[in-house]
């Protein structure tokens, strides 16, 4: 009986432990599909990020304190919270408060772009702070106003320093995209999932995305350093 | 606008004064820079000329008195300090050359933005102050290539691009190797020969002696001494200019 017991276990962990990827061969294209979704996801969230980064950056330099606290508030919230909150927040508040049904892409898209903006601020303000003095007073002292100064002589300067960290943020941005498989939005890990329901087998699609991702990664860090040894050469 | 009737100054400080915190550096400073007047001034460290100097352009803003410059006085909240700035140039202690432009970049890059002159134009100003401070062939070179020496001749052009009517030099040859110091004041004493207004914050006491017109002793946040450099170094009338020429000289 109890011999029984152990060959029915034994028997059952061999077969199960059997990888095979060729069930799950004729679901690799459908898998691959995701591939675009996660790495357009990433993009557009990343640009947003950056741009409404920047400009928070500014509110919390800024002198008018209004804008000062905003940013402060808004980083403190953005940072204070889960990610995954905010996106359930977002995806499923949205139609509650507005009445628009949010796909789940474009709640993606605003949660991430929201969220990373507080990081990518906090990144560049130091950024900012870190660049000499004396350039924002060559500029004041040949009459060049706050803003092109910003544009032109400190924001490049500060950027430059701060790629690596910029690039940090892509490739959280890049891992985090894989929450908005809870919300629907068909990306790498949400058709691994489907596939793994649909064929039994979660091992061989969760293995193979988590290979995808690792990749990814590598080539963003990999292809940073690159462009930080070239600018460093350039300075 | 104008309440100086006096055509012939170019900067006029009425009462200035500049206090950090408590700490008060500058004392109910008052005095005039004539037109075409170069003026070296000259004090032991913390006597409060940087911040002086700092002043006239309102790098610093002055905690009361007044700053009249042509006339116009900067020190009014409805001035323009924009507007102001372009006609007073400045030189730094550290040079703060833009690092990721190009030498000419660097020169064109005001005159393009806050004049609206053209690229071609400014390319060709440029090119001739270039020249001028003798760095022709460096036009193409990013800052971080140059010597000390040749970084301040190129901020002596970036600023003189603008055009201005009034120079303010900050320590221009204190962070440079010595070798260096003749290239920059021998540019500087060029830039004098055209006629400019010059603020000179130095410790070149030769520079001061030989191209000053005038020699203002700072000491203690006042001016302790306003004289020629022939009276000034020959024969200073008040002990701390007595005590701080035996010093370094």
């Amino acid at each position: 009986m109890n011999l029984e017991i152990v060959e029915i276990i034994s028997h059952y962990h061999l077969a199960e432990f059997n990888l095979d990827f060729a069930r799950i061969a004729p679901s690799i294209p459908f898998i691959l599909t995701g591939l675009v979704i996660t790495l357009k996801f990433t993009l557009i969230s990343a640009f947003f990020g950056f741009l409404w980064g920047t400009i928070l950056s500014l509110f919390k330099i800024s002198s008018l304190k209004p804008l000062y606290w905003f940013g402060l508030a808004y980083t403190s919230v953005f940072r204070g919270t889960p990610l995954l909150v905010q996106l359930s927040l977002i995806y499923f508040a949205t139609p509650q408060l507005t009445g628009y049904n949010i796909s789940g892409f474009e709640a993606g898209v605003i949660t991430f772009s929201l969220n990373s903006g507080a990081y990518i601020s906090e990144v560049i303000r130091a950024g900012i702070l870190a660049i000499d003095k004396g350039q924002t007073e060559a500029a004041m002292s040949l009459g060049v106003t706050y803003r092109p100064m910003m544009i032109d002589v400190i924001l490049p300067q500060a950027i430059k320093n701060i790629l690596p960290a910029l690039v940090n943020e892509s490739i959280a941005l890049l891992k985090d995209s894989a929450l908005v498989s809870t919300i629907g939005a068909q990306d790498l890990l949400r058709r691994a999932q489907i596939v793994g329901a649909e064929k039994y087998v979660y091992f061989e699609p969760l293995l193979m995305v988590a290979v995808i991702y690792y990749l990814m990664v590598m080539i963003l860090t990999v292809s940073s350093t690159i462009l930080e040894n070239r600018l460093r050469r350039s300075s | 606008m104008s309440d100086n009737s006096d055509n012939n100054v170019a900067i006029r400080i009425d009462s200035l004064v500049k206090s950090f915190g408590s700490l008060q550096v500058l004392k109910e400073i008052s005095t005039e820079i004539k037109r075409g007047e170069v003026v070296a001034m000259i004090g032991p460290s913390g006597s409060g000329k940087s911040t002086f100097l700092r002043c006239l352009n309102l790098l610093e803003m002055p905690t009361s008195g007044k700053i009249y410059i042509d006339g116009i006085e900067i020190t009014n909240p409805k001035t323009d300090v924009m507007k102001m700035r372009q006609n007073v140039g400045m030189v730094f202690q550290h040079f703060h050359l833009f690092p990721h432009m190009t030498v000419l970049r660097n020169i064109m890059y005001a005159p393009m933005k806050v004049k609206q002159i053209s690229e071609e134009k400014a390319r060709q100003k440029a090119s001739e102050l270039l020249a001028r401070v003798g760095l022709a062939e460096k036009a193409n070179v990013y800052p971080s290539k140059l010597s000390g020496g040749q970084k301040q001749r190129v901020a002596i052009a970036r600023a003189l691009a603008m055009e201005p009517d009034i120079m303010l030099f900050d320590e221009p040859t204190s962070a440079l190797d010595p070798e260096m110091v003749k290239e920059v004041l021998d540019v500087m004493k060029g830039v004098t020969e055209s006629g400019m207004t010059m603020a000179v914050v130095t410790h070149e006491m030769g520079f001061a002696r030989e191209v000053a017109d005038r020699i203002l002793f700072l000491d203690g946040g006042c001016i302790a001494e306003d004289a020629t450099p022939d009276e000034f170094f020959t024969s200073p009338k008040s002990d701390r200019a007595k005590q701080f020429l035996e010093k370094i000289l």
